[in-house]
């Protein structure tokens, strides 16, 4: 068994033969010509006979892909009548007196170097359409047609590089999954494998050796891991995990696009909570509205020192960009307890949980506070990033915090450095005393987020870490209950919003509850979000509502 | 002649597709429309000549018509602009 390492750009695991698909070699050959009208009305039936083609992979990318992805070929059949694109053919055929063939590559050469010399990724991928249009028209011009795939058994194609063309040419029914050498998630095979649903592994390396070719092998769209000649268990392995992915991808074909909404109407947020940036992928495949709670504890913990501005600058700012303009709450450091990193020093503690942690270490020590907020405030400029507090019980904390929030302002603001100015400031709801005042808090924050992990065991007195409480540990406790909707009321009454993003924001026993409180968001986790949609969209509010207030009010 | 300035602010900026959709609104008319993007200028009929100048977010563009239907070309496209991009 081989392993190769790619990267998975769309999820999902394939097992299948390899196939290699070669790209024909084109050795393209200057010759002078005789009668260049020739060669130029050469090229012109050429080009026609092009546009036709990407009429009809328009047509077929329309029926596969939808209108997004097709839109590629129509752009593809505007680049080929591009008159620039033309008249350097045409120029280089008259003025040189030369084959047509030798224009067009020549053309492809210039434009495709424009792009690839361009600042931005997403530019630079476009030389690949300069050279995908220009490939169709020269197979045209000699007569030759893309190699397709033969037999009847489905395959997993491999390639250097495939064009979007070869792409959606393939006969989707005989394609198991792809695997390229070069390419990046921005490339079109990327876009369309995914919305084909095809797993896709790319930026392979050198691997492609001609004896894998016929050979089985495993492609993991998810790791990026590429397995020729797996053993028996891999194969084991692999088979179980493609099972419950399915199972997984039919939940999501059933519900994916689809809002949280109640059989009455009512709207919920359900978000993802998450503890490292290699959650985001399934954050996007698994539909969330946005993320409700991104632990950044990850960043401390997995070092040896305290991270810089710019470590934590960087995180922040590929998460901003990978939800893409929907909300990404950001809790700060959550330490302390039973999360410990040496370089802290903290000294043991008789009772941690009650002890120096969270925001208790941010108010005492400022440099670690200020660091974490001047990254995350930098990153604000590059998607929706809101702020949340941990461990609030009082009023002083948070005009302590607001100080430092606006001291951080004004230093980035000094030095030229663009930030969002209205990044929303929330507080975690998860000590019995922020439920009591959170008519209070509710008037000097932006959102309520309920832990309800903490806010369990403060309320019933029971430390969550000690197996013999488990009877004692009940979160569905009518005393939470109550001070969730507490704090709900309060939240309302005072225009802001309110989410949970402890483990019972996940409990379908209570999904009825929470509607009927009118909490605003949930989040969970990634896995967990399309059941619980599931579940809202089943329930009726208005004909359990009153029931339910009832019962958790007297 | 007639012109006005936009200021992109789609996330994304004039990537290939809202590239393609451009020249497309631009085609609709019979004047000659130029865009530009600081001292780079291109036909904006031409797909390559508007996707080659990579006008991202928060960058400012002047589209410029002059022909016989230069009112309706701006009119259309600062629409367009302003709807898409």
């Amino acid at each position: 068994m081989t392993v190769l390492k790619g990267k998975g750009v769309s999820g999902g695991i394939a097992l299948g033969r390899l196939l290699i698909y070669e790209k024909r070699e084109k050795n393209i050959k200057r010759y002078r010509v005789e009668n260049a009208e020739n060669e130029i009305k050469r090229f012109e039936d050429a080009k026609k006979e092009a546009i036709f083609q990407l009429q009809h992979l328009y047509d077929k990318a329309l029926q596969e892909v939808g209108e997004t992805h097709a839109m590629i070929f129509d752009i593809h059949q505007m680049m080929l009548n591009d008159l620039d694109y033309c008249d350097s053919i045409i120029n280089i055929i008259r003025s040189q007196n030369v084959n047509a063939e030798y224009a067009v590559a020549a053309t492809a050469d210039n434009f495709a170097m424009m792009f690839s010399a361009m600042d931005d990724s997403y530019m630079k991928e476009r030389a690949a359409d300069v050279r995908d249009i220009s490939e169709r028209v020269l197979n045209i011009l000699s007569d030759a047609s893309e190699n397709s795939i033969s037999g009847s058994e489905p395959v997993i194609v491999a390639a250097e590089d495939l064009t979007p063309s070869q792409t959606v040419q393939m006969d989707k029914d005989k394609v198991l999954g792809f695997v390229t050498m070069k390419g990046s998630s921005n490339s079109h095979t990327a876009i369309l494998a995914r919305t084909m649903n095809i797993p896709a592994v790319v930026n392979a390396g050198e691997f492609l050796k001609p004896e894998y070719d016929g050979q089985f092998c495993i492609i993991d769209g998810f790791s990026g891991n590429v397995y020729i000649d797996p053993d028996e268990a891999t194969i084991k392995h692999f088979i179980e995990k493609q099972k419950e992915d399915r199972f997984k991808r039919e939940l999501l074909s059933e519900l994916k696009g689809k809002k949280n909404i109640t059989l009455d109407g009512q709207e919920i947020n359900i978000y993802a909570n998450i503890g490292n940036l290699s959650d985001l992928g399934s954050v996007l495949q698994n539909d969330a509205g946005g993320v409700g709670l991104f632990r950044s504890e990850f960043l401390y913990l997995e070092k040896l020192d305290f991270p810089t501005e710019e470590e934590q600058f960087n995180v922040y700012k590929t998460a901003a960009e990978t939800m893409a303009g929907k909300k990404l709450i950001i809790r700060t450091l959550d330490i302390g307890a039973d999360k410990q990193a040496k370089y802290f020093n903290l000294p043991n503690e008789e009772n941690p949980a009650m002890g120096y942690r969270a925001i208790r270490i941010c108010l005492q020590e400022k440099e670690i506070f200020k660091t974490q907020l001047r990254a995350l405030y930098r990153a604000s400029a590059y998607g929706q990033i809101a702020i949340m507090f941990p461990m609030i019980t009082s009023l002083k904390e948070i005009k302590e915090i607001k100080k430092v929030v606006k001291e951080v302002k004004s230093e980035l603001l000094a030095d030229g450095i663009p930030f969002d100015e209205s990044v929303e400031l929330g507080i975690m709801i998860e000590t019995p005393a922020a439920v009591i005042i959170s008519d209070i808090l509710a008037k000097e924050v932006d959102f309520f987020s309920i832990g309800t992990n903490d806010l369990t065991q403060y309320a019933l007195a029971v430390d969550r870490q000690n197996p013999k409480l488990d009877w004692f540990y009940d979160p569905h406790h009518k005393a939470i209950i109550r001070m969730i909707k507490m704090a709900a009321d309060n939240a309302h009454q005072n225009g802001i919003w309110i989410g949970i993003c402890g483990e019972l924001a996940s409990d379908l026993e209570l999904t009825e509850t929470f509607l009927s409180i009118g909490i605003d968001e949930l989040s969970v986790s990634p896995g967990l979000i399309l059941e619980l949609r599931k579940k809202v969209r089943e329930i009726d509010v208005s004909k359990i509502r009153d029931d339910i207030i009832r019962n958790i009010e007297q | 002649m007639k012109e006005f300035k936009y200021v992109i602010t789609d996330k994304d900026g004039i990537h290939a597709r809202p590239a393609g959709m451009l020249v497309k609104e631009c085609m609709k008319f019979s004047s000659d429309i130029t865009i530009k993007k600081g001292t780079n200028s291109g036909d904006a009929k031409r797909i390559f000549a508007v996707m080659g100048l990579a006008a991202k977010k928060g960058e400012e563009i002047t589209i410029t018509a002059e022909g016989a239907d230069e009112e309706q070309a701006i009119e259309t496209i600062k629409n367009f602009l302003v709807e898409n991009l």
